[in-house]
């Protein structure tokens, strides 16, 4: 067993996730049998090979050049409300579950 | 009007030349929907106010016995994921079950803006996350050929209402194989373009990386029209290619004799059923018969796929998942007594089993310890993956493989098992994390008369030739 029921309560802790004694029992043995699987990526040497973080990297980028230079092709001009207005005010508001007319409105912020 | 078979150009030209208006036709199609969609499952909200507008202006158009657009009048649906303004659109996630969106999605937009009507918005697993649609927080999707199956996912929706005649073409996304696989299932034509060759603006975020928008259609034909239509740059999204888009419609006169089409022995091996080896096989005879080349090549790391579309895709949901709070949209647990308690309960409550699996699989592999030897990982396989094909693209124009191991299954047969439901994606993620452009086109049956996908896959950026052999495809079937 690779993951714990302590590593499942860790990790729900950081993705903002409750999940109910139930649903860990559930998570601990779905996240290993997944694991087991996935570790079958140790069997390539990718000592040498570049990570992949995203396709545009393949077309499009100057190879020659750093940075987000590279990425000149994707580049506009910053214009204030240039593309898209930003919302109004009340169209922001519109979907909130919980809202003053001003201000999105939450719980108590600080715990003590 | 008879909607079975509906295409694009006869819908348009049937609106052009007065036959009918584009105003009935809308209404044909939601009678229809009215009648049969109750068995299947597929659409969750109609927009009839939206829809009877846009086909008002169109028939306004043809009164006038002006040219209509390419889309005039013709009935199309989206898929959940992308949104549109004043129509509710959920993802098909309780967290999003009231959420109306302020703006539209730039692929629904262009659409609207070339003259499709927009019926409505259709069923998927939720924030796109499954192979069988039985993800869905709403209710789950029949199969229009087979009531007892799933009609496959993430799109299951979006090609059960086209199989079912419940709309001409309908919208997608494919992040593992969420386009291709429903359509094969279901028997249609599942295009997913190039990463970068359709915005994503409007589209929930599932994986970045991963995701697209494409068309799923009748005809190999449609998927062309609709495809040349959502296409291109849009400012919107820093990712969508500034690449020329060819005219897709034109370049299918194109003949394919002489092309070189690969075949992937990883893609025939172990664990293919076998009526669909057969199928497959049969179609690549009648491409060589067609004057096609068949070469053999290889994908060698064809097996590290799955493992490796799985920390990639589930690291980067982790990360977009992440915005649904219950702050400024969406579901909000009515009994938090602090604000962290309201995000926790907020997302306990409203995200379904599948959703939490993957957002906890992906914080897991981002996580102090383990990004090395997940994400990273994961990522320089990529690479490879990528490799792959561009080293089998020096030797040939496409590669024919399946699109799944086998035909649809039963609604019920795998829900317990996500391994299982993850390992039947071997044939599609690999496309997705290379970001090169695949399509399901129907190739036969089996003894069930369930459809069989072929699937076509191209270079980047050159979906004219995968559209040109999907139709040699086509018409040899």
């Amino acid at each position: 067993m690779k993951v714990t029921e302590k590593d499942v309560a860790y990790v729900a802790d950081l993705g903002n996730l409750e999940l109910t004694a139930e649903e860990r029992t559930r998570m601990v043995r779905d996240l290993n049998s997944i694991l087991g699987h996935i570790d079958s990526l140790n069997e390539l040497d990718t000592t040498n090979v570049p990570p992949m973080a995203q396709v545009s990297d393949r077309y499009g980028v100057d190879q020659s050049k750093q940075g987000s230079e590279r990425f000149a092709y994707a580049s506009r001009e910053d214009i204030h409300e240039g593309l898209r207005k930003s919302l109004p005010h009340d169209v922001a508001l519109e979907n909130a579950p919980d809202s003053d007319g001003t201000f999105f409105k939450v719980p108590k912020v600080i715990e003590r | 009007m008879n909607l079975d078979l509906l295409t694009i150009d006869a819908a348009r030209s049937a609106v052009q030349e007065r036959k009918t208006s584009a105003a009935a036709l809308a209404e044909s199609f939601y009678a229809k929907i009215e009648s049969d969609d109750p068995k299947i499952g597929a659409f969750l909200t109609l927009s009839k106010e939206r829809a009877m507008a846009k086909a008002a202006e169109i028939d306004a158009l043809a009164a006038k016995g002006e040219k209509l657009p390419p889309l005039g009048g013709v009935p199309v649906a989206i898929k959940d994921v992308m949104v549109t303004k004043g129509v509710r659109t959920t993802a098909g996630s309780k967290i999003l079950g009231n959420y109306v969106p302020p703006y539209d999605c730039t692929a629904v937009a262009r659409l609207e803006a070339a003259g499709a009507v927009v019926l409505g918005k259709l069923n998927c697993d939720e924030f796109a996350m499954g192979s069988s649609n039985e993800n869905s927080a709403w209710k789950p999707v029949h199969n229009p050929r087979d009531l007892t199956r799933v009609p496959g996912g993430s799109s299951g929706g979006s090609a059960a209402a086209v199989a079912a005649d419940m709309a001409v073409a309908t919208l997608g996304s494919d992040t593992g194989g969420s386009i291709r696989q429903p359509a094969s299932f279901c028997g249609v034509v599942g295009t997913m373009p190039t990463y970068g060759r359709v915005s994503r603006y409007g589209l929930i975020a599932f994986a970045s990386s991963l995701d697209h928008i494409g068309p799923l259609t009748k005809t190999v034909k449609d998927a062309a029209i609709v495809l040349r239509t959502i296409a291109g740059r849009d400012p919107m999204d820093s990712t969508s290619a500034d690449i020329p888009v060819p005219d897709y419609v034109a370049e299918l006169e194109r003949p394919v004799r002489g092309l070189k089409i690969g075949v992937a022995k990883e893609y025939l091996g172990e664990g293919l059923d076998k009526e669909i080896r057969s199928a497959i096989e049969a179609a690549i005879q009648k491409l060589a018969r067609q004057g096609c080349e068949i070469v053999d090549v290889s994908l060698p790391h064809t097996k590290y796929a799955i493992p490796a579309y799985y920390i990639v895709a589930t690291a980067e949901a982790s990360s977009n998942l992440a915005r649904f709070d219950g702050v400024r949209y969406g579901y909000r647990a009515k009994d938090a007594r602090t604000l962290s308690e309201m995000y926790r309960r907020s997302r306990d409550q409203a995200f379904g089993a599948e959703v939490k699996r993957r957002i906890m699989l992906g914080t897991y592999a981002l996580s102090a310890g383990y990004y090395d030897a997940y994400y990273l990982k994961a990522q320089k396989v990529r690479t490879l993956l990528t490799r792959d094909f561009e080293d089998a693209f020096k030797k040939v124009d496409a590669i024919v493989a399946p699109v799944s191991p086998t035909a649809a299954f039963k609604l019920g047969e795998k829900v317990d098992d996500p391994l299982a439901m993850y390992l039947a994606d071997i044939y599609t993620v690999t496309a997705d994390l290379a970001g090169i452009p695949g399509i399901s086109v129907p190739c036969g049956q089996t003894k069930e008369k369930l459809p069989i996908g072929l699937q076509i896959l191209a270079r980047h950026f050159d979906e004219s030739t995968m559209l040109r052999v999907a139709q040699a495809s086509e018409k040899a079937a």
